[in-house]
């Protein structure tokens, strides 16, 4: 078939000048590639990982501790710090973030010199590299909150040094410009019709948020919680200074502890290792475990957030 | 005071209307005025929206009104019950009473208002919610907790609206999942549950098929007398099936308000004349 012979059935076939048909299928094949490529990419990266990660991934590398310089053992203190962190990164991010969404959408003068600041500043958040939140996080919650934690307390220093809660909150802050965006997104979904249903029946604006616009807003807050989520256990800059250490021999029992993390394990173990090739196995193993972890939180959020849009639109 | 619905149409308390005819019986006291607009002017902005409208709507009866998109009709229904308060912009001069009571006021409670003065949108706007919380959503609003007196509630809502015998065994189930009548009328429900004064309708059938918009009016007329109505609609047919006065607005501006058959049958004003007989609109 020729390119030129596209036509639909019981239609005369197009005619067309023959440049057009070849800038057209030319570019046709240049996306397609593209799309191709994208697919090829993952391919190769799952599968090398998966590849050589497989037969390092046991029950003992899950639940034991490194050893030997780490070239044994196995990353559990990793995944408690990571699986602590996300949680923590959450339960700080999304009370903050969705409320401040809910204030620009709803009680916000809209052409106020202040709000426009806010929606200025959250768009630049957005494009602050993490490496900077990581140093911001260093200079103003380690050092500054937590020392004068610290000072007020009359303590030695246990708040004022890089924390699980500082790298938690950290995290927070470089995610909140999503959860903002994408929770005022779903806010705006909602639509007036409801709002004004609610209204008009006597409720109060606190109570249109809380019955009709939360509930209703909530797979899509859920989106911006997920892909908060995904961000957070991978990224290792803002954690870097703020909490995340090289090796410990205990498990966080307090969030002014320091914890393994395993993005940062991964870049440890292929930056710092003392012989790298018995270190390379782990490396793989860790990095499946990473996005194995990953892809199971997001797993879980997206069907948490099928079964909303369902009961939301009355079919269980 | 309610007024019973097979009560001959009740004398007008408007200055604007001289009734055409005396009633059969005439009413021991004529029904009090339960909205009223005094020279009321609403700006969106530079937009000089709504333009010293008086008029005064009295207590028990339907009022429709009538005029071509973008005149203000919506406007002046939704100043009743402060929903314009949602649009940034909008100015207001001139009084606007309920009851009695200034609407404009700055001390007047919003969600009290709109608790007493109910209102109908013009697409179905059911909450995703089962049909038993949209029909309690208003009381559930007002603290009422207790299981037995919300039923009550919701039933006699729905008894009211013509839906209880359609729903009385599915009230668990989405209302989503009802017909687009049936979702007009459950908003009705829904808003008879507060039991206001007023019900304000926003051309409540013009999303609706013919049957349910017959259905949509048979309960406008049944709901007559005990509420005030006010109803939005560019359908002049529906205006002359459902209403007893008609409040005719063009521009901003009201051109002509009286009893609906004398207004549809001889209009005082060209320009109503013009625009009932389809000439412009």
């Amino acid at each position: 078939m020729s390119s030129a012979g596209l036509s639909l059935p019981g239609l005369p076939p197009l005619v067309r000048r023959r440049r057009t048909d070849f800038t057209g299928g030319a570019f046709t094949a240049l996306s397609g590639l593209a799309a191709l490529l994208i697919v090829a990419m993952v391919a190769v990266i799952v599968g090398e990982i998966a590849w050589n990660g497989a037969p390092t991934v046991t029950w003992e590398f899950l639940t034991a501790v490194p050893r030997h310089g780490m070239t044994q053992g196995g990353i559990f203190p990793a995944i408690y710090g990571t699986l602590l962190l996300v949680v923590l990164m959450v339960v700080a991010l999304v009370p903050f973030g969705v409320g401040a969404a809910i204030w620009l959408h709803l009680y916000a003068a809209q052409d106020a010199w202040f709000t426009r600041a806010v929606r200025f500043a959250v768009h630049n958040l957005a494009g602050v590299p993490s490496i900077v939140f990581g140093l911001f996080g260093l200079g103003f919650f380690v050092q500054f909150v937590g020392r004068t934690i610290d000072r007020t307390l009359g303590l030695d220093v246990v708040w004022g040094q890089p924390a699980l809660i500082w790298a938690a909150l950290t995290l927070a802050l470089l995610n909140l410009p999503v959860v903002i965006v994408t929770t005022e997104e779903a806010l705006r979904t909602v639509g007036r019709d409801q709002r004004e249903a609610s209204l008009a029946l006597g409720a109060t604006r606190w109570q249109t948020v809380r019955h009709v616009l939360l509930p209703q807003a909530l797979p899509g807050i859920l989106t911006g919680a997920i892909l908060a989520v995904a961000r957070g256990a991978g990224e290792v800059a803002p954690i870097l200074f703020t909490g995340a250490a090289y090796f410990l021999p205990f498990l966080p029992k307090a969030p002014t502890d320091q914890f393994m993390e395993l993005g940062y394990h991964v870049f440890v173990l292929a930056t710092q290792s003392p012989d790298v090739d018995a270190t390379r196995p782990l490396l793989f193993g860790t990095v499946l475990v990473l996005l194995a972890l990953t892809f199971l939180l997001n797993l879980t959020a997206i069907l948490l957030r099928a079964r909303l849009r369902a009961r939301l639109l009355g079919r269980t | 005071m309610t007024v019973d619905a097979t009560d001959p149409k009740p004398a007008l308390a408007n200055r604007m209307v001289v009734p055409e005819r005396e009633p059969e019986v005439a009413p021991a006291t004529a029904p009090p005025t339960r909205l009223a607009a005094r020279e009321f002017h609403l700006y969106y902005g530079a937009h000089h929206a709504l333009k010293g409208i008086t008029l005064e709507i009295p207590s028990g009866s339907v009022t429709a009104i009538i005029g071509p998109s973008g005149c203000g009709k919506s406007t002046l229904l939704r100043s009743f019950n402060r929903m314009n308060d949602l649009i940034p912009g909008v100015r207001t001069q001139g009084g606007l009473a309920v009851s009695g009571v200034d609407v404009m006021a700055p001390s007047m409670d919003v969600v009290d208002l709109r608790r007493r003065v109910g209102m109908v949108f013009q697409r179905p706007n059911p909450f995703p919610k089962s049909i038993f919380e949209n029909a309690a959503f208003g009381l559930r609003m007002q603290g009422m907790n207790d299981r037995e007196a919300l039923a009550q509630r919701v039933e006699a809502g729905l008894r009211r609206a013509a839906l209880w015998d359609e729903v009385k065994d599915r009230l668990d189930r989405s209302a989503l999942q009802l017909s687009g009548g049936q979702q007009q009328r459950l908003c009705i429900a829904r808003c008879l549950a507060v039991e206001p004064e007023v019900i304000l309708m926003d051309e409540p059938a013009s999303a609706l098929d013919p049957t349910a918009t017959a259905r949509i009016e048979d309960l406008v007329r049944e709901l007559r007398g005990r509420y005030t109505i006010v109803v939005v609609t560019h359908n002049m047919q529906q205006a002359a099936r459902v209403s007893d006065f008609t409040a005719f607005l063009l521009q901003g501006e009201l051109v002509e308000h009286g009893d609906t058959r004398r207004l549809f049958t001889s209009p005082r004003q060209k320009l109503t004349e013009d625009y009932i007989t389809g000439r412009f609109g």
